[in-house]
C-alpha cells in the first residue's frame, strides 16, 4: 500500500525530480569545468607565479579553503548584490562552487608539481626544450596524471557542495525534492530517492575516473 | 688558427660559502673523449653542468664552437643570456644522467622523438626516423613502445643516451651515467657509450668506471678541491701520475693496469 503510494507519487513528480537532476548535473560540470581550469591557473601561480602574484593567490587559496563552502553559498549570493555585482541564484551558486573547486584544484597542482623530480626538468632542458615547453609536455602531463584521483573525489564533492544551492532557491534536486515532500509528507522516501540519485551521479563520477586513471596509466 | 670545440676558462662556482670550481681551464677537441675522475666534492659534475648552464657560474667563460655559453658581456659586466637563448645553447649539447630522467609518461619512441619535434621542428615521420635509428643503434628498437617503468635501468639509460643523441649535439656530456645501475647492467651502457666514441662523438664524461675511462679517453682529466690536479693521456695519468695526490686515488680506487 504504502509502496505503491510512493511509487504513484514519484510517478507524478518524475517532471520535477529530473528537473532537480538536471540542474543538479549542470550546476555541478559547470563549477568542476571551470573550477579546474582556475585551478590550474591557480597551480601554476602558486608554483611560478612572481612572488607578489603567488602571495596573493596562497592568501585566496587558504581563505577558500578555510571557509565553509556555505559561507561561499550565502557570501556570493547576498554580499555581491550589496556591491552592486547582481547575479542570478543560479550564477551565484556556480560562482561560489567554481571558487571552492579551484582552491582545491590549485593546492592539488601545486604539491603534484612540486613533487616532480628536478631531474624531469634538467632533462628537458638538456634536449632545448624552453621553459614552456618543459611545463606543457613534460611537467603538467606528470601532474595532471598525479592528482587524478584526488581530482576525482574533488569533483564528487561538488556534487554534493551544490545540494547547499538550495538555500539560496535554487531549484537543485534537494530543493525540488523537498519541495514534492511538502506536498505529499512522504519525507523519508523522498530523501532516500533523492540520496540514491546523488550516489548514482557520485558512483558514476568514480568510475569515469577509474577508467580515464586506468587508460592514463604508463604501464 | 684551429678553434677548440670546447673551451672552458677560469671557470669559478661557489655553492654559498663554498667554492666548488676554483678556476678550472679545459679545452676539449672534436673527436676528443674526455674522462673526468676524482674524489666526490672534488667538482667534476659541477663542472659538466656549467657547461650546459645546469649551473649557472660566477666567474670565467665557456665557449662552444666558439660562441659564449650563458652569458654576454656589456661594458665589462657580466649578463646572463635570455632563458630562450639559453635553451637553444643547451641543443649544442646532450646529456646524459645517473638517474636516466626519462620522461614517465612517454613511450621509448616519444622520449626521442619530443626533442626532435619540438626543439629542431621536424615533421613527426621524419622525427620518428631518425628516434628509430638511434634506439637501433643502443640495441632499443624492440622496445620503443615501452615506458620507461617497464624498462631495466640499463635499458632506460641507453634511450636516454639515444634521446640526447638524437638531437645531434656537438659533444655529449655523460655523469657518472654508470652509478645507479644494478652491476650486470653497467656493461650494456658502457658498451653503447664505447661504440659512439668510436664513431668520433666527442664527450666528456665524468665516471667512476677507472677500467672505462682507462679505455675509452683520449684524455684524463683528475680533479682535486675544485682544479684540474693533473690532466694527460690514460696511460700517463693511470699509469705514472706525476702527483701524491693521484696515485693515492688511482691506488684506492678499483684500477688495475
Amino acid at each position: 500500500m504504502e509502496l505503491t503510494q510512493f511509487l504513484n507519487e514519484a510517478w507524478l513528480s518524475r517532471g520535477a525530480i529530473w528537473d532537480g537532476f538536471v540542474m543538479t548535473v549542470a550546476i555541478s560540470a559547470l563549477a568542476i569545468v571551470l573550477g579546474t581550469v582556475l585551478g590550474l591557473f591557480v597551480g601554476i601561480a602558486l608554483v611560478y607565479g612572481w612572488r607578489p602574484l603567488r602571495f596573493l593567490v596562497r592568501l585566496y587559496v587558504d581563505f577558500i579553503r578555510g571557509t565553509p563552502v556555505f559561507v561561499l553559498v550565502l557570501a556570493s549570493f547576498y554580499i555581491l548584490s550589496v556591491v552592486g555585482i547582481d547575479l542570478t541564484a543560479f550564477q551565484a551558486g556556480v560562482l561560489a562552487i567554481t571558487v571552492f573547486c579551484s582552491s582545491h584544484v590549485g593546492e592539488m597542482l601545486r604539491g603534484a608539481l612540486a613533487a616532480i623530480h628536478r631531474g624531469q626538468t634538467e632533462a628537458a632542458m638538456t634536449i632545448g626544450l624552453t621553459f614552456r615547453q618543459t611545463f606543457l609536455y613534460v611537467l603538467l602531463p606528470q601532474a595532471l596524471r598525479q592528482i587524478l584521483p584526488t581530482w576525482v573525489n574533488a569533483a564528487t564533492e561538488m556534487v554534493k557542495a551544490s545540494t547547499l544551492l538550495s538555500v539560496i532557491g535554487v531549484a537543485e534536486l534537494l530543493l525540488a525534492t523537498q519541495q514534492i515532500i511538502s506536498r505529499n509528507f512522504l519525507s523519508l522516501e523522498f530523501y532516500f530517492l533523492a540520496g540514491f540519485i546523488y550516489f548514482v551521479i557520485d558512483f558514476s563520477i568514480e568510475r569515469l575516473g577509474r577508467w580515464v586513471e586506468r587508460k592514463l596509466a604508463y604501464s | 688558427m684551429a678553434e677548440h670545440l670546447l673551451v672552458i676558462e677560469n671557470l669559478h662556482k661557489t655553492f654559498g660559502a663554498t667554492e666548488v670550481l676554483r678556476g678550472v681551464d679545459l679545452n676539449v677537441d672534436s673527436g676528443d673523449v674526455v674522462s673526468i675522475i676524482g674524489s666526490s666534492g672534488s667538482g667534476k659534475t659541477t663542472l659538466l653542468r656549467c657547461v650546459n648552464m645546469l649551473e649557472d657560474y660566477h666567474e670565467g667563460r665557456v665557449l662552444i664552437d666558439g660562441e659564449e655559453i650563458g652569458y654576454t658581456r656589456h661594458d665589462g659586466k657580466r649578463v646572463r643570456l635570455p632563458n630562450s637563448t639559453i635553451a637553444r645553447q643547451r641543443a649544442l649539447t646532450g646529456m646524459a644522467f645517473q638517474t636516466f630522467n626519462l620522461f614517465p609518461h612517454l613511450t621509448a619512441l616519444k622520449n626521442v622523438t619530443l626533442g626532435l619535434v619540438k626543439v629542431r621542428g621536424l615533421a613527426k615521420d621524419e622525427a620518428v626516423g631518425i628516434a628509430r635509428r638511434w634506439l637501433d643503434r643502443v640495441g632499443m628498437l624492440d622496445r620503443q613502445d615501452h615506458y620507461p617503468s617497464q624498462l631495466s635501468g640499463g635499458q632506460q639509460q641507453r634511450v636516454a643516451i639515444a634521446r640526447a643523441i638524437a638531437m645531434n649535439p656537438k659533444l655529449m656530456l655523460f655523469d657518472e651515467v654508470t652509478s645507479a645501475l644494478d652491476p650486470e647492467l653497467v656493461n650494456e651502457v658502457l658498451n653503447v657509450i664505447r661504440d659512439l666514441a668510436r664513431d668520433g662523438m666527442t664527450m666528456l664524461l665524468v665516471t667512476h668506471e677507472m677500467r672505462f675511462a682507462y679505455d675509452v679517453s683520449t684524455t684524463v682529466i683528475f680533479m682535486h678541491e675544485g682544479r684540474i690536479h693533473e690532466a694527460g693521456p690514460p696511460s700517463e695519468v693511470f699509469i705514472r701520475p706525476r702527483t701524491p695526490r693521484l696515485a693515492e686515488f688511482i691506488q684506492n680506487s678499483s684500477f688495475r693496469a
